[in-house]
């Protein structure tokens, strides 16, 4: 899950971006942690978070693998899936993770998760000054924390900073500068939605922290010709 | 990773998906993989969706399209034809995809990814302890790419200021020496989409440690990630934030493991009871 430490972005786009996730260290924790995996991810269906995923299946916003053409030009397209199958399908804990866009449900998500007492490490990967509000508020004692400290190396490497925006969301790299770029140019030259361009991208993000709410915002922005500030 | 050519039309949907951008459009008008420049991550294969059409037929609607000005486009995300076909890796080339597809488990770890816990299960493995500073170097990301090559560049630059490089990391698995920071001769010119190297140093040494990375960092061929992770005090406040600070980098975005972990495995409270 480092995989959500270097999210790329100015502070205002990366506000109500939190990405709650919890894990077993092996040979610690990790006899029994499936089904305390899935008590984790089941508590925060109440608050509809905006992704899911562990990373061992694909996440809420998936490829379709029985796709045809009946299905892609007439019954219509079923590209997420239901809480409750995913969760039904992680064979192992791995990293769960769910995507929040409100720091209100992250909060009350955190109660719970806290109340469930499920032993399995968690974390939350957002901007720090919120995190430890948050933990303040839910009387949690953060036990550690890790600091992105940017890229550094050949940075002549890296793409523009709107596509690198929306790329790092995933954090594996499966959601590519190029690709993101053409969903950038496609919602300037109008040929594609907000909303279609975010969930096209989340279906590469096999561990479910891609936030499309962000990503729709990024989208907006700068298919109106703004900036990103 | 291949590409079948009796069944690729050549829409070229899947050249702006490959993670590295090794897909191109070959002189045939279809799709072909450089296979130097491809990590094996699968994301073509597993993420596009395959709409089985039938080559033949596609490939004649696609040039009747084009003779009245019209253009064949599917979706973004479909492959026409589900024209990937992986293939067997053997060594050495099999380690490209075990650092690149984020689905697979290290074996080295029996973590998937890139194979690291670093800080998330700290509350449970202690593994950074109260006065230390855990510094995260992943090389390639974000989709650029690194050879082992470039990796051991660093690697031994930073062996030589008295690192601990992380035992239980897939890298240090893969050095033939830790206290040299040198990687096997046989994976070096192997690419991957990233991996992280993981060293432990302490509080004291931050400052002097990040200075170093920054020197070093400035040669390398591939972009470079940094983090760095300590234990909070009893009142959840670090002693790290004023020290990457005065080092010249901004504190905003960051993973903080909320300490809810607990060693539960019998084996583990045995252990944690006899020492």
């Amino acid at each position: 899950m480092t995989n959500t430490l270097h999210r790329y972005g100015t502070t205002e786009t990366l506000r109500n971006d939190f990405i709650v996730f919890a894990m077993a260290g092996k040979g610690y924790n990790d006899e029994g942690s499936l089904d305390k995996a899935r008590s984790f991810l089941r508590a925060a269906i109440k608050y509809q978070p905006i992704n899911m995923g562990n990373a061992l299946v694909n996440s809420l916003y998936r490829p379709e693998k029985d796709l045809s053409f009946i299905k892609l030009y007439f019954t219509g397209r079923k590209e997420k899936t239901t809480y409750e199958r995913l969760i039904d399908e992680i064979p192992a804990a791995g990293s769960a993770a769910v995507v929040f866009d409100d720091p209100v449900r992250v909060r009350d998500f955190l109660r719970d998760v806290k109340a469930l007492d499920l032993g399995l490490s968690v974390n939350v990967s957002a901007l720090v000054d919120d995190v430890r509000d948050i933990c303040g508020e839910v009387d949690i004692t953060p036990h550690a924390v890790e600091y992105t400290l940017g890229f550094h190396g050949n940075t002549d490497k890296l793409p523009d900073s709107n596509t690198l925006s929306l790329s790092t969301m995933c954090g594996h790299g499966m959601v590519s500068a190029n690709f993101a770029k053409k969903m950038l140019d496609r919602v300037k030259e109008g040929r594609l939605e907000p909303q279609d361009a975010a969930r096209y991208m989340a279906k590469f993000c096999v561990c479910g922290v891609f936030n499309t709410s962000r990503a729709m915002r990024i989208l907006r922005t700068v298919g109106k010709g703004e900036s990103l500030g | 990773m291949n590409i079948s050519k009796e069944k690729c039309v050549g829409c070229a949907n899947c050249v702006p998906v490959c993670s590295v951008g090794a897909i191109y459009i070959g002189a045939d008008g279809l799709a072909e993989i450089n296979r130097d420049a491809c990590v094996e991550c699968h994301n073509c294969h597993r993420s596009l969706s395959p709409e089985y059409l039938p080559s033949g037929i596609t490939r004649l609607i696609r040039k009747f399209l084009t003779l009245v000005h019209l253009r064949f486009q599917p979706d973004p995300d479909v492959c026409p034809t589900d024209a990937f076909q992986p293939e067997d890796l053997e060594w050495p080339r099999i380690v490209r995809r075990a650092f690149s597809d984020p689905m697979v488990t290290h074996e080295s770890t029996g973590v998937h990814g890139r194979g690291t816990e670093e800080v998330k299960t700290n509350d449970v493995s202690g593994r950074i302890k109260h006065g230390e500073v855990g510094v995260v170097v992943e090389f390639g990301r974000p989709g650029i790419s690194t050879l082992f090559r470039d990796v051991e560049k660093v690697t031994t630059a930073l062996a030589e200021h008295d690192v601990v490089f992380e035992a239980g990391n897939p890298v240090t698995q893969l050095m033939t020496d830790t206290n040299t920071g040198r990687i096997r001769e046989d994976l070096l010119d192997e690419r991957i989409l990233s991996c992280i190297v993981e060293v432990t140093v302490k509080l004291d040494d931050t400052a002097r440690t990040l200075e170093a990375l920054k020197r070093i960092c400035k040669n390398s061929n591939t972009v470079i990630s940094i983090g760095v992770s300590t234990v909070c005090a009893e009142n959840g406040s670090d002693p790290l934030q004023e020290i990457v600070r005065s080092e010249g980098f901004q504190i905003g975005w960051a993973k903080l493991n909320l300490g809810l972990g607990r060693v539960s495995n019998p084996s583990a409270i045995a252990r944690e009871a006899s020492s």
